[in-house]
């Protein structure tokens, strides 16, 4: 087991530095530069360039770069006067990390109770609302459904504020929003690998022991069913927490979306740089944490991982 | 030797898309404390659905009891509640199941999936309950335990899963063992060890056994008495000694001349009976087996036949024994007798 954190560690750096090294050389490909202005005078230009470093050559601004964010400085904004790029990812990434984590435990919790309710129930009532939900998670944008709970709950029901992110009152919203399509795509998995464990022999041989309903369904039917939703939790993770840019556009959240956007538009490189890196970054260590997780619940991988 | 399971009657069928399925049609036996009891038939022929039955593991729906009953130390069984249903498995009939690699439950410890049929009964406490798994463990011949009580299903070979089963099995003492084809799914030298095992403990225990398999080898070797079983229906029954060389019924037979035996002579060839089992969905109004019997006469096709009484203990369900049909010596393992005794 340690032996396999190690090596998942060790493939995370080398992804991260991957991607570093990628972002480096494509924002420098993308036409134009940061600092191409009408009111520009070549002079001026050359000094500012001078001043970032973009005068030497890029083989030496690459390992400086790169010095400088094993160092974990990601130097300054080239649009926001005097920021620095750590100082704005502090800033805003809270938010969108509030965001992201509201969404998933929502999502994840609601989604599990979902599927298994509906394969306790196959064929019932309430699995068909389950089943409608999902329909309408999968298939619905998560922007689209953002816009219609402001307009019902925000607009027209007043119960939820329409926008911003102050209080706990302000997160609902668009944590359903961001999570709706998870919970959706996990109540639907859940549901199915229930109903396939349910056929399992290992279930009839728990019967043949005399144990109950109950002790069955939560003892060895929802605790092996539970494996296949957590390999996809991994890309899910992600899913989300990329997903929080759009949502945060639609409740006005000052997160990283902002900036990240608007840093592309102005060729912003070092924000571009530094929010590519840092989300990377974030992703992998989600992803690497849910594979142990995996790895903690399913003693077959624990063994072979050792 | 008291009778502990009485069957009558039995009908079990299953309401499925295709229509209903008659899985089982009218089979009476019984079990006797202490004897192990063979039933033996190709796949197909309702021997687990018969097994299953005995403690209701069918799932109903979509399976039903069309008929019958199942007396179990005189209590019925086919009208029980889950409820009563659950004092029942387990702790008076254990059930041991074809397919050890599946049969366990990947993601709990082997030690737990013994003992919980004691934790949902409230019985023992902690160290108790480790206690009863390592006895039983070591019964079932897992010298180490300790530390296999730890480990997981997957950590374990196919023989030593089928061991941890029947420990499962036994652990809650009762009265019957029920085992479904128990070493189907394993290579023949552990195939060999399982069997041994069985029948160690079940003399050590006086438990009834009833042993389902399609490999009248495994008959030979372990039974006091044979059901065999055709269509859903027991077409020939007996002692060991009257399927093997009193042979009454051409399926037997048939069976008989495809099994395979250590000593089997070179020039021997095993003969698969030829042909089909019958559609259960609509089985034929005459004997199940007339398509593929190479004695079937007129009346075979148009009427059940009676079971008819040869001996105390031996019976058969064909129309040769009618009085006005023509005498005939079914093949069966006179000359063999050392080989497959053996
Ligand atoms: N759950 C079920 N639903 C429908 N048909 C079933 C079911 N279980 C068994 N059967 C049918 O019952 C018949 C007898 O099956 P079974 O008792 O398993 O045979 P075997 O003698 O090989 O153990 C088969 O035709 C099978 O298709
Ligand atoms: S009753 Fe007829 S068809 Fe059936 S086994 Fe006997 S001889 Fe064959
Ligand atoms: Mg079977």
């Amino acid at each position: 087991m340690r032996k396999y954190i190690f090596k998942r560690v060790i493939i995370s750096f080398v992804t991260i530095w991957v991607l570093a090294t990628i972002v480096f050389i494509l924002v420098r490909l993308m036409p134009g530069d940061p600092f191409s202005s009408d009111k520009m005078t070549p002079e001026i230009k050359a000094n500012i360039e001078s001043y970032y470093g973009f005068d030497k050559p890029l083989i030496e601004q690459y390992f400086t770069y790169m010095k400088n964010i094993v160092k974990g400085d990601f130097g300054y904004s080239m649009k926001y006067v005097n920021q620095s790029v750590n100082k704005i990812i502090a800033d805003s990434f809270p938010y969108s990390f509030d965001l992201g984590m509201r969404a998933l435990s929502l999502s994840i919790s609601l989604g599990l109770v979902f599927g298994i309710i509906a394969a306790l129930y196959r064929g019932k009532q309430l699995d068909y609302v389950c089943v409608i939900i999902a329909i309408i998670g999968t298939s619905v944008p998560d922007f689209i459904i953002g816009a219609m709970l402001q307009y019902f709950f925000g607009i027209k029901w007043g119960l939820f504020p329409v926008a911003q992110y102050q209080g706990i009152k302000h997160t609902i919203l668009p944590s359903i929003a961001l999570g709706f399509y998870t919970m959706a795509m996990v109540s639907r998995l859940m549901r199915a690998s229930m109903l396939e464990v349910v056929q399992q022999d290992y279930i009839k041989t728990a019967k043949s022991k005399g144990i109950s309903k109950f002790r069955i369904t939560y003892k060895h039917q929802i605790r092996n069913a539970i494996m296949p939703v957590v390999t996809v939790l991994g890309p899910t993770v992600a899913s989300v927490l990329t997903g929080t840019f759009v949502i945060e556009s639609i409740y006005a959240i000052p997160g990283m979306g902002k900036y990240y956007v608007q840093s592309v538009q102005n060729l912003d490189y070092s924000l571009i740089l530094g929010m590519t890196i840092f989300y990377g970054a974030f992703l992998v260590l989600a992803n690497m944490i849910v594979d142990i997780l995996y790895g903690v619940i399913d003693p077959r991988i624990r063994v072979s991982g050792r | 030797m008291g009778k502990i399971l009485e069957v009558k009657d039995l009908s079990f069928s299953f309401c499925t898309y295709g229509g209903i399925v008659k899985a089982v049609r009218g089979v009476d036996f019984d079990v006797n404390e202490g004897e192990i009891v063979g039933i033996v038939g190709e796949s197909g022929c309702g021997k687990s659905v018969t097994a299953q039955c005995l403690v209701r593991l069918n799932p109903e729906p979509p399976g039903f009891f069309e008929n019958g009953s199942i007396q179990y130390k005189g209590t019925e069984i086919i009208t029980m509640t889950d409820k009563e249903m659950r004092k029942i498995r387990g702790v008076e009939i254990g059930f041991i199941f074809q397919d050890p690699m599946t049969s366990l439950n990947p993601t709990m410890k082997i030690g737990k999936q013994i003992e919980e049929i004691f934790v949902q009964r409230n019985m023992y406490n902690k160290k108790e309950l480790k206690e009863k798994a390592l006895e039983i463990l070591k019964l079932v011949g897992i010298s180490d335990g300790e530390r296999r009580y730890n480990q997981y299903p997957h950590e374990l070979s196919g023989g030593m899963k089928q061991r941890v089963m029947i420990a499962i099995a036994l652990v809650g003492n009762p009265s019957i063992i029920i085992a479904d084809e128990p070493t189907t799914s394993l290579d023949v030298t552990i195939e060999a060890q399982i069997l041994d095992l069985l029948r160690d403990l079940q003399k050590k225990l006086n438990t009834s056994i009833i042993l389902i398999t399609h490999d009248l080898g495994v008959i030979a070797k372990m039974c006091d008495r044979v059901l065999v079983m055709y269509g859903g229906k027991i077409v020939e029954r007996g002692m060991v000694d009257d399927i093997f060389y009193n042979t009454k019924h051409p399926y037997t037979s048939g069976l008989l001349g495809s099994i395979a035996s250590l000593e089997t002579e070179k020039d021997e060839e095993l003969e698969p009976i030829e042909g089909t089992p019958p559609d259960l969905f609509s089985p034929p109004a005459g004997c199940p087996f007339a398509a593929r019997c190479e004695y079937a006469m007129e009346i075979c096709y148009q009427a059940m036949p009676p079971e008819y009484q040869l001996a105390d203990n031996h019976t058969t369900m064909c129309w040769l024994q009618h009085e006005y049909a023509k005498a005939i010596d079914l093949p069966c393992k006179k000359k063999l007798k050392n080989e497959v005794m053996q």
